[in-house]
């Protein structure tokens, strides 16, 4: 069994793109391992820096088992004429097998064959032909060429490769690159070239060479020195996403504590935030009740700064922004937001649907439908129209041109300064909320309200103009705008149905299109978010999918009722009720009659009736009541009932009359229950 | 303490000792050193190249009156083109720093990624943002596509932003305290400038001169292209002055900025006038390439 070894050496590949390239680059291995038969009893790591993607695997056989290969010819008559004598064809076939015609076996199919030995190959020799492959199909969203156009591709430059089995080099080449036995050490505080005999000689040498190879570690060396670094009372403010990120920019991280001027703090701790975090890559220093200090660290890819150069450098960087933005900010208080409003004029939403003064009007008048939809007090009302006239405001600032990602959040705030109500300033603050899938919805109800009509102006516009996502294309993020709305819709409790969002959206005849697209993202909402299991989303979905808080409350109840002991053997029977309708001629045909109880048979059959009438008031009062729990235990409680009924009385009688009227009682039974979830839906076990 | 004409001498030389021509700047207005013919038209075709230029760049719209520290009308790039690019092409850019006088094992040195694009010149390239102790000092760029043309052989762009770099360097907070040379500060030199032509590009340009302006270059350049597309004898072919097409090409993307400056292009005129100068820098990449191959 042989070690494996592969580095790809290259030039600094963005943060963002290293792990899922590890994923590719593992993926790629074994599956070409396997291909070659060489897979069994492989383990397979990967590492990665900015500047190398690491694959180390044990257990890789050294050479492929030998196997006996079975070669079929032609048909024996058509391999030999009719004197016995071999044809061109037969003698091809011997010369393509290398086996004298003569001893060439017929089978039993007629058919001339040949069974060879075949040797396994040295896996050395194997590698050096797959790894080339292995490693251009790693995928990366964007590559390049740096060769000539002709040449390779690849996330950005290959610069060394180094590929060792068993300490023994595997010949390949890319892009003029030959695969060797020598690493690279950091940029500036390691050697260059050097040699390495295998993967613990090559970790060694690494470490030696101030390359940390883990991710994990070097995530882990960040917060280590950082947290010794942080004065005693402050400490550094939590942000993963930062430190996974400075963990990919750097092979040597070392973290510098910066200063600011305390005068800065005057600037909305957002914009602090998105400069330092965002911009500049520094984590931020708060106290122990989380409020902002005038401190901030850098993560340098060195080993430490003895003169406070590096810590100098970045402070009056830091400096320079901070100026700005409050440049921004001064200049930007000169007009309100207020007065902006006919700057949007100029500001295309996109070039088919207009401005976002249009935007921002149509978007008020959803607010206004959706408030009377849902009848909400006045007051909420307003805040929420003053919200969407101001809401894409901010747009014409120049804090936002300069923050993109501060878009809502500036407007929100100079909303507040500019003395709106505060409602109204949230609601502007909020509106493009959620936006990743950890962010709240909005806060308020005005917010709330903003950001629906706002997402639903959206996806009415682009639905209308027919521009609506296909496959994994979606450049108008139209998937995230109407799962947000449902988010809100379920989170914030609004019982507001999706036919009247539709109605208001805008989407015109594409309106069927878009209720569809909300049903699937309510659907992807249940089950990949909340973990609900897809038969029982199925089944709630299919008895309704109007009001999303509803299905989701509905959902919720099923999956609270499901592991009672009554629960899934009823299902079991409402789906046998379902085919005998189906059967006999469809649920709809016998639902429209009604039932006759003088003709039910006493016993089971009336029993079930009389279950039927009793819990069918209390069911209904369950349900208006949106005590979904309750109502589902209710219905489970026919269980006994309808067992009997099985058991004891045959459906299809042979008195037409009494089928018939069998039939429309079950009828009844199924779809008087299956209006909180169709149970028919449910697979059992 | 090293002035600002000593960082230009020290990287004109450094690139200079790397095989690289030193190229005067274009006189033409341009908005960044890529536009130059050194870079826009060099960059095609097969054949090799090194060059190292400053160019004044100038960005109408970000003018401020002489009264920010860090934004300029105009601010001057050092331009290096090597093509092909040399493998160790990042060891040299960093020994470039070392140069003039920046020693990285004290610094902090990344490369972050950020690719550059020009839609009017039909141009982008895969690379990184240059950032010194958290200061973007270089852009670096692989040129995949010039002209809408696919490139045969990458050539490498390193630009260096020289104000911000001699003000790291200088420590010093504004561009304007810079030392030109041991008398001079940036100020002495440049405020002027800055003053005046921000006063004339949101100010005083005459926007109906302006416009006309750039249709008199737009049909110049029009002319000229079509006219070369006409051609059948390849003498007439290689001594045409595509050159001078691509002039009116500059002129037209200067125009159209100093408009824009102005506030006098609303949203729709202005994506069809980037429309306009785009499709006339497209024509005169293919034409040049047919041109090269005449010219052997």
């Amino acid at each position: 069994m042989a070690e494996f070894l592969l580095e790809i050496g290259t030039e600094e590949i963005p943060d963002w793109m290293i792990e899922p390239a590890c994923e590719h680059l593992e993926r790629n291995f074994l599956a070409a391992l396997e291909q070659a038969d060489l897979h069994a009893g492989v383990t397979c790591t990967t590492h990665a820096t900015p500047r190398r993607l690491v694959l180390v695997a044990e257990g890789v056989k050294q050479r492929q088992v030998d196997k006996d290969e079975v070669l079929t010819g032609p048909p024996k008559n058509i391999a030999f004429d009719e004197k016995g004598n071999p044809t061109k064809a037969g003698l091809g076939f011997a010369k393509r097998t290398d086996v004298e015609i003569s001893q060439i076996e017929v089978g039993q199919d007629s058919r001339l064959f040949v069974k060879k030995r075949v040797l396994g190959r040295p896996a050395g020799d194997i590698l050096g032909e797959v790894i080339p492959d292995v490693i251009e199909k790693i995928h990366f969203p964007k590559t390049m060429y740096w060769t000539a156009k002709t040449g390779p591709r690849f996330i950005r430059p290959i610069r060394w490769l180094l590929a060792l089995l068993d300490g023994k080099v595997v010949p390949f080449e890319i892009a003029g690159v030959a695969a060797a036995g020598l690493t690279q050490g950091h940029r500036r505080l390691g050697s260059a070239n050097i040699a390495v005999g295998g993967w613990s000689d090559y970790q060694q040498q690494l470490s030696e060479n101030y390359v940390l190879l883990s991710a994990q570690q070097r995530r882990e060396r960040i917060e280590k020195l950082a947290n010794q670094l942080v004065p005693s009372g402050l400490r550094v403010r939590k942000n993963d996403k930062l430190l996974k990120t400075l963990g990919y920019l750097t092979e040597y991280p070392t973290p510098i504590l910066g200063g600011f001027e305390t005068e800065f703090l005057k600037l909305p701790e957002e914009v602090l935030e998105t400069v330092m975090q965002h911009h500049q890559r520094y984590f931020a220093i708060e106290d122990e009740n989380g409020k902002l200090q005038p401190r901030f660290i850098a993560v340098a890819n060195l080993d430490g700064d003895p003169d406070g150069e590096i810590q100098r450098g970045h402070e009056r960087v830091l400096r320079a922004r901070f100026n700005d933005a409050r440049f921004f900010w001064d200049v930007d208080q000169k007009r309100l937001l207020a007065d902006r409003v006919a700057d949007l004029d100029g500001v295309v939403f996109h070039a088919e649907l207009g401005t976002y003064r249009e935007k921002s009007k149509r978007t008020a008048k959803i607010v206004h439908e959706i408030g009377s939809a849902l009848s909400l007090d006045d007051s909420t009302r307003q805040y929420a129209r003053r919200a969407a006239e101001l809401a894409k405001c901010d747009l014409t600032t120049e804090m936002v041109g300069e923050f993109p990602e501060l878009q809502g959040v500036v407007g929100g705030l100079y909303a507040a300064h500019q003395n709106e109500a505060q409602e109204t300033a949230d609601a502007v603050y909020d509106h493009y909320l959620p936006v990743g899938p950890d962010d709240a919805v909005p806060r308020g109800l005005a917010g709330q309200l903003v950001a629906i009509a706002d997402k639903l102006d959206t996806l009415g516009g682009f639905f209308r103009a027919d521009m609506m996502p296909s496959g994994s294309r979606d450049p108008f993020a139209l998937r995230r705008a109407a799962y947000g709305i449902i988010r809100i819709l379920i989170e914030g409790k609004l019982a507001l149905s999706i036919d009247r969002l539709c109605e208001v959206s805008g989407a015109g005849d594409k309106s069927g299109d878009l209720r569809e697209f909300f049903v699937d993202r309510l659907r992807y909402y249940l089950r990949d978010v909340r973990g609900y299991r897809y038969d029982e989303v199925n089944a709630v979905i299919k008895a309704s999918s109007d009001v999303p808080l509803d299905v989701a409350l509905r959902t919720e109840a099923i999956s609270k009722v499901r592991p009672t002991p009554d629960f899934e053997p009823l299902a079991v029977s409402f789906k046998r009720i379902e085919n005998i309708l189906k059967q006999a001629g469809g649920v709809n045909k016998y639902a429209k009659q009604s039932v006759d109880p003088a003709l039910l048979a006493a016993g089971a059959e009336a029993d079930l009736h009389a279950a039927v009438e009793s819990l069918r008031e209390q069911v209904s009062s369950l349900k208006q009541a949106d005590e979904f729990v309750a109502a589902l235990t209710a219905i489970a409680s026919l269980r006994p009932a309808v067992d009997k009924f099985f058991d004891d009385v045959l459906v299809m009688a042979k008195d037409a009359t009494i089928k018939n009227n069998r039939l429309t009682f079950l009828a009844h039974v199924l779809t008087e229950f299956s209006t909180i979830a169709d149970f028919a839906e449910i697979v059992s076990g | 303490m090293q002035t600002y004409q000593d960082i230009i001498l020290k990287l004109k030389s450094f690139w200079a000792e790397q095989g690289a021509i030193i190229q005067e700047p274009l006189d033409i207005e341009v908005g960044a050193g890529t536009m130059c013919p050194e870079t826009f038209l060099r960059v095609l075709g097969p054949k090799p190249y090194r060059t190292v230029y400053v160019q004044p760049s100038r960005r109408p719209a970000d003018g401020r009156y002489g009264q920010n520290p860090n934004r300029l009308y105009k601010h001057m790039q050092l331009q290096v083109i090597l093509k092909p690019s040399p493998n160790d092409i990042i060891e040299q850019y960093m020994r470039s720093l070392e140069a003039i006088g920046i020693d990285l094992r004290r610094h902090d040195f990344k490369l972050e990624e950020d690719n550059w694009e020009a839609p009017t010149l039909g141009a982008w390239g895969i690379g990184w943002q240059v950032m010194l102790d958290g200061l973007e000092i270089s852009q670096f760029t692989y040129f995949q596509q010039c002209g809408g043309i696919d490139l045969e052989v990458v050539p490498v762009e390193l630009t260096y932003g020289l104000e911000r770099l001699t003000a790291f360097l200088q420590n010093v907070d504004s561009v304007f305290d810079i030392q030109w040379n041991e008398t001079w500060t940036y100020r002495d030199v440049r405020f002027l400038d800055e003053q005046q032509y921000s006063v004339y590009n949101f100010e005083k340009a005459d926007v109906e001169a302006v416009r006309n302006e750039f249709e008199i270059h737009e049909a110049e350049s029009a002319r000229l292209i079509t006219e070369y597309s006409g051609l059948e004898d390849p003498k007439e072919q290689a001594r045409f002055p595509l050159l001078p097409a691509y002039d009116q090409v500059l002129k037209c993307s200067h125009l159209f900025n100093t408009l824009d400056a102005r506030g006098a292009i609303s949203v729709a005129e202005r994506a069809a006038m980037i429309q306009r100068v785009r499709k006339l820098a497209v024509a005169v990449a293919g034409a040049w390439m047919t041109q090269q191959e005449v010219v052997g």
